[in-house]
């Protein structure tokens, strides 16, 4: 009898039911693409709150600090590209319902990220200094060269997570996962800053299938960093999955109208879009696009 | 050229911030700024290195927003990181406001802790100002957008970088500030804004009375170098024939 490496699959609702209230959460992808959307709808429906969310944000952060569940976010921007600024975001932090911010550079979250990847408490570099990132984050401190030059530079503190949530577009049931888009991203290091990682594909396929038409270099992610892998096509929806599918701006901007308008229209669109499960989001998502077409 | 545009003059200003740097990877953020790299790299600067915006550098320098045809590197966000502490890089960035030394801020308007208007957060910016030479692109000069002191600080200004040591100040290089109405740099006593030139058509006075701070102004003001009919061309027929750059600003302001 051949042993193999376990099978991770999972649902979506079993991988929320792991997670906990006042959890750290990294959330993978960037801004408006390749979001594991499909997990974080499972939140939303879910009765987790105070979370600790740490994200290159996009819909995600506008979703979850809409609906209250997140005590801190750390993040460095919060986008949605084509609609520059994420409504919902704009609307928390404006009403200061955040309890919690740290805004980052950018580079300073995949340092810290690195940092918590490495088991590091910190890593330097110069991005921050003379900036009010470390004005608005005084804990935040600074390292001196042990070295002739004498420098201070930034320590950039872990970002350890709790959980990394990531979407890919294939992986293979042990969790071995490829990105066939144009960008990682920085899911391997989400993953490998957590003490547990989830993640979510287009599809499962055989491990032989991960490579049979795919290079090598883009299995981003060994099973070894990963606990759970969960299949939801259009799973990312609306960001997006390249090659599998694009943004969908048609959605996006009925969901940005829906964020900066009056509460019933938040409410209208919660109700038909985000009332139901997966299927009933995805079901809802092919309505509007009939819809749309007509 | 008398039906030369502002549009065209602020494209030519912009390519001229990147024709000296040489063999650097040029990052412009916004619709003007890829308009003046993509002219710099087809006359002034043909060694910069341009990417899609996306994740790939392109051998080619497509119009705006067409595909590039031939490909010549790859660089994902996390190779554009290493590219900023690298050095070679010279990002032209937007500014919700620019303040007297220079400082930029893309993060939020009013108190930090709960600010009046949310923008983007500070994005990449104060990593790129301490690390490579940046730049910044204004389309709408006014009061509003140059303060006297910027509420809150995401690229770094020459005065905070010196103050905040070495390890801020070795690298940052602040280079210019170009708006629809001129082009400015940092190298204003103390380390303030300073006018470099006014665009035709536009007078010293109306730059002052657009700006919230005390200009820095040496001397007689030269005009903005009109575009070459050469780049005129480049630009109406190659990069931008759709006329996509009067969208930023306007044709006739």
């Amino acid at each position: 009898m051949t042993r193999k490496p376990r099978d991770k699959r999972m649902t979506i609702d079993e991988v929320v039911a792991e997670l906990e209230s006042g959890m750290t959460i990294g959330i993978g992808g960037w801004g408006p693409r390749r979001k594991p959307m499909a997990l974080v709808r499972a939140i939303l429906r879910s009765d987790l709150e105070d979370l600790t969310l740490v994200s290159w944000g996009g819909a995600d952060v506008g979703l979850l600090t809409r609906a209250g569940k997140v005590r801190k976010l750390v993040y460095a921007f919060v986008s949605l590209d084509s609609i520059p600024l994420e409504p919902n975001f704009q609307r928390a932090r404006q009403a200061g319902t955040i309890p919690e911010v740290v805004e980052l550079d950018e580079g300073m979250f995949q340092t810290g990220l690195r940092a918590a990847a490495q088991r590091l408490p910190f890593l330097p570099m110069r991005a921050g200094l003379g900036s009010d990132v470390l004005v608005n984050n005084p804990w935040i401190r600074t390292v001196t060269s042990p070295y002739d030059d004498a420098e201070e530079l930034v320590a950039v503190p872990a970002l350890k997570l709790d959980v990394a949530l990531v979407h890919l577009n294939r992986a293979d049931m042990h969790g071995n996962a490829t990105y066939l888009g144009p960008d990682p991203y920085f899911d391997d290091l989400f993953c490998m800053a957590a003490d547990r990682a989830y993640v979510s594909v287009e599809q499962v396929v055989d491990t032989a299938g991960l490579t049979v038409d795919t290079p090598v270099q883009r299995l981003l992610l060994s099973r070894m960093m990963v606990t759970g892998v969960v299949e939801t096509p259009r799973g990312a929806h609306f960001t997006t999955c390249t090659p599998d599918y694009e943004r969908d701006e048609r959605f996006q901007k009925a969901y940005a109208a829906a964020a900066s308008g009056s509460d019933e229209d938040w409410t209208a669109f919660e109700e038909r879009f985000l009332s139901g499960d997966e299927a009933a989001y995805q079901a809802a998502v092919d309505a509007f696009a009939e819809e749309a077409a007509q | 050229m008398s039906d030369m545009t502002r549009a065209d003059v602020c494209a030519a200003a912009i390519a001229d911030a990147f024709k000296d740097d040489g063999e650097i990877f040029a990052s412009p953020m916004g619709l003007l700024p890829m308009l003046g790299v993509r002219l710099a790299r087809l006359t002034s600067n043909p060694d910069l290195v341009i990417s899609d915006g996306e994740s790939l550098f392109l051998a080619g320098t497509p119009p705006l927003f067409a595909k590039g045809d031939v490909v010549e590197g790859w660089i994902p966000f996390r190779k554009v990181f290493d590219v900023v502490a690298y050095g070679k890089r010279h990002v032209m960035m937007g500014a919700t406001q620019v303040d007297k030394h220079g400082n930029q801020n893309i993060s939020a308007i009013g108190d930090f802790a709960r600010p009046k208007r949310q923008l983007l957060g500070s994005r990449g910016a104060p990593g790129n100002t301490v690390n490579n030479r940046t730049s910044y692109w204004v389309p709408k000069h006014s009061p509003r957008v140059f303060v006297e002191a910027v509420d809150i600080v995401s690229g770094v200004g020459p005065a905070r970088a010196k103050a905040a040591g070495a390890g801020a100040a070795r690298y940052n290089d602040i280079h210019r500030i170009v708006s629809n109405l001129g082009v400015f740099d940092v190298k204003g006593p103390d380390d303030t804004v300073r006018l470099l030139s006014v665009h035709p058509g536009v007078t010293v006075d109306e730059v002052r009375g657009n700006t919230g701070f005390d200009l820095a102004v040496d001397g007689d003001v030269p005009t903005t170098r009109e575009p070459s009919m050469e780049e005129l061309i480049v630009i109406r027929e190659v990069l931008d024939p759709k006329g996509l750059r009067f969208k930023e600003v306007p044709d006739g302001a």
